[in-house]
């Protein structure tokens, strides 16, 4: 496995260099100074902190988006954001008017009548920067920075699995009653992972680690030599990194795959296998084999890359990056299932329709 | 005269051959000097569990039938939501972990603690995969790991995926109630001591029924006493409670296995039938 690791290295390295969008010419150049960074007592660098990955840099590329924006491009994004969230925040403000009968039409988690107004969110309000580059994806390759189409028989197996949705499936927050996938409602186990407290949502834990453009994305690392361990804020979950371990046998399944480590120089390499089946990261197979890189490139900032590899699911190997900003902010405890009122409300709202329904009462 | 001066004697020969018996043991625990971490204290780094009872029932208590009990004709019998388990849901015998015996409850404590034994099924947080607090989380029979270095202590759990962060600087009181409280560690010599404040009253200490407030202070010390154990006491104070500060002790022990490494215990998904079967569309039978 680790060879064939090694052997997708250079692959990538030649892909980078004939790629033609700026991203990858971009990526050639030498930095202007070699950053020495801070060192652990074993001599790797001190990859340590606590990180807020939420970023407006969404993971694939919005159709027509150059690869990366200038400055000017960029801050016209980030300013409409800061606009709207701050038109978000008008709701809870104390002097506001009351909102229309029925909700003012808006669409999102913050929109019309739905779960949260916006000053419970935390999407990010910065695109990522890599290499300078102001990112319009975290997709690199393939180099449009969008997801590969799956294979036919992967697309089959999706199709007949929707039943359970994917490990980074979105809350539908705005009107989750209007969801139209038959049966969404009939069983706990057709609820979103992130629903049913298993997992943060939008592939928050991963791996990949992405940002889930809602809230709570803060992740901790704390190093060892002989493991480092990684914290999800969403769902406390801790994914520990066995250093230069073995992936246990096969019959062993883990939520977050099982993860071992090694470095390359100053980059922590993570390989992660052992995936259950019912994480389906964007409809992968069990299969799915992450790589994942870890390089410090300034004292505040993580640079972040993986490679996603299942032949059962693309036909090729496709890659993301993007920066992890350090943040002053502390983890608090996410107790989610603690307090999960909503999935029985869910289940028993659902019921409760259907009894309506039967006694021909109308309902949404 | 003469017998009790050879008993005299065979005091001081018994209490020698003691004293020379325990040396080496007493040898441990005063010089045995652990393998130092990043940062230059005592290695706390690895994957530790006990090997006791105590999840059970933290006080001294013999071996019971089950954890839920109801009268039978001759004595307490499995209660009926149980009955299925047989022996293996019944209750191991332990001498207690609880230094004095028993567990310093106000009156109206206790009352509340027995109500609670006999509402284990209804009540007790484990039975819902819910967070397990400090101490319990400490003793709960699965394996733990600590990550230590010169700047940072976190400890991951197994049981249902609790993690604890230990801060090394006091970031100030906690600013809201939590299951796993908030943990605040120092150096004293060769012991670990953290000290955890602003947790909720949803926690147990066990399977016993036995509770705390939401003034729940509780401070624990961990000191390695040889090449693969840790001696673990935590001391819990709790006025609305408990009449004075009581402590519990026990070994940590270094898990051996050379492919030992913590693995999913997301026990959410185990308790979705308990907790939400009622309201599938199709429920099954219960």
């Amino acid at each position: 496995m680790r060879n064939l690791i090694l052997a997708g290295i250079p692959a990538m390295v030649a892909l980078l260099i004939c790629a033609p969008h700026p991203a990858a010419a971009q990526a050639q150049k030498a930095p202007a100074k070699a950053y020495t960074p801070k060192r652990m007592a074993d001599g790797h660098p001190d990859l340590q902190g606590t990180y807020d990955l939420a970023t407006m840099t969404p993971v694939d590329r919005p159709m027509g988006a150059p690869a990366a924006y200038t400055p000017e491009q960029a801050q016209k994004i980030e300013t409409a954001a800061a606009l709207q969230r701050e038109k978000g925040d008008e709701s809870i403000s104390g002097n506001r008017t009351a909102p229309p009968k029925g909700g003012d039409g808006s669409v999102g988690a913050a929109g019309n009548v739905g779960g949260y107004n916006s000053g419970w969110l935390d999407p990010g309000s910065k695109l990522t920067v890599v290499r300078g580059e102001i990112r319009s994806s975290i997709i690199v390759d393939p180099p449009n920075g969008r997801a590969p189409q799956m294979l036919p028989a992967a697309m089959q197996r999706a199709a007949a699995g929707r039943a359970r949705p994917t490990s980074d499936a979105q809350e539908n927050t705005n009107d989750p009653g209007l969801e139209k996938a038959p049966g969404a409602y009939d069983d706990p186990e057709r609820r979103p992972l992130g629903e049913r407290c298993l997992l943060g949502f939008g592939s928050t834990s991963g791996p990949p680690a992405l940002p889930d453009y809602f809230y709570n994305n803060l992740h901790q690392i704390v190093q060892t030599p002989d493991a480092v361990m990684i914290l999800t804020e969403m769902v406390h979950d801790a994914r520990v990194v066995r250093m230069n371990g073995q992936h246990p046998p096969k019959n062993i399944r883990q939520w977050m795959g099982d993860s071992i480590g090694h470095w390359e120089g100053d980059t922590l390499v993570v390989d992660t296998t052992n995936f259950t089946n019912k994480t389906r990261f964007r409809g992968s197979s069990e299969n799915l084999h992450v790589i994942e890189r870890f390089t410090r490139v300034d004292d505040r900032t993580l640079l972040y890359q993986f490679t996603i590899d299942d032949p059962e699911t693309w036909a090729a190997p496709w890659k993301g990056e993007y920066t992890w900003p350090a943040t002053d902010g502390h983890i608090y405890e996410y107790a989610c299932h603690e307090a999960n009122y909503a999935l029985t409300d869910i289940l028993k709202g659902a019921r409760l329709r259907e009894k309506e329904q039967a006694a021909g009462k109308t309902s949404r | 005269m003469r017998i009790v001066r050879r008993s005299g004697w065979g005091i001081l020969v018994v209490v020698t051959l003691l004293v020379a018996g325990v040396a080496p043991l007493a040898g441990q625990n005063g010089a045995y000097r652990a393998p130092r971490a990043d940062g230059g204290h005592p290695d706390l780094n690895g994957i530790w569990q006990v090997m006791n009872e105590a999840n059970y029932d933290l006080e001294a208590h013999n071996a019971r039938a089950a954890m839920a009990l109801r009268p039978g004709p001759y004595g307490p019998v499995p209660a009926a939501q149980v009955l299925a388990l047989g022996a293996v849901g019944s209750v191991p015998p332990s001498m207690g972990v609880v230094e004095g015996g028993e567990i310093p409850y106000k009156p109206e404590a206790l009352a509340q603690k027995k109500q609670n034994q006999e509402n284990w099924l209804t009540r007790d947080p484990e039975i819902k995969c819910y967070l397990p607090g400090i101490p319990r989380a400490t003793y709960i029979p699965q394996p733990f790991r600590i990550f230590q270095n010169a700047s940072q202590i976190f400890f991951a759990y197994q049981y249902a995926g609790a993690v604890r962060n230990i801060f090394l600087k006091d970031p100030g009181p906690a600013p809201v109630d939590s299951w796993m409280g908030q943990s605040v560690g120092h150096w004293e010599g060769e012991t670990l001591v953290i000290d955890s404040k602003g947790f909720n009253d949803q926690t147990w200490f066990d399977r016993a029924g036995n509770f705390h407030s939401d003034a729940l202070h509780v401070v624990e010390r961990f000191t390695r006493t040889s090449p693969d154990v840790i001696a673990y006491e935590a001391t819990m104070e709790d006025p609305n409670v408990f009449t004075r500060p009581w402590k519990i002790s026990m070994p940590l022990y270094k898990r051996q296995e050379k492919n030992a490494q913590l693995l999913d215990f997301k026990c959410v998904e185990f308790v979705e039938e308990l907790m939400y079967g009622q309201w599938r569309k199709n429920p099954l039978s219960r």
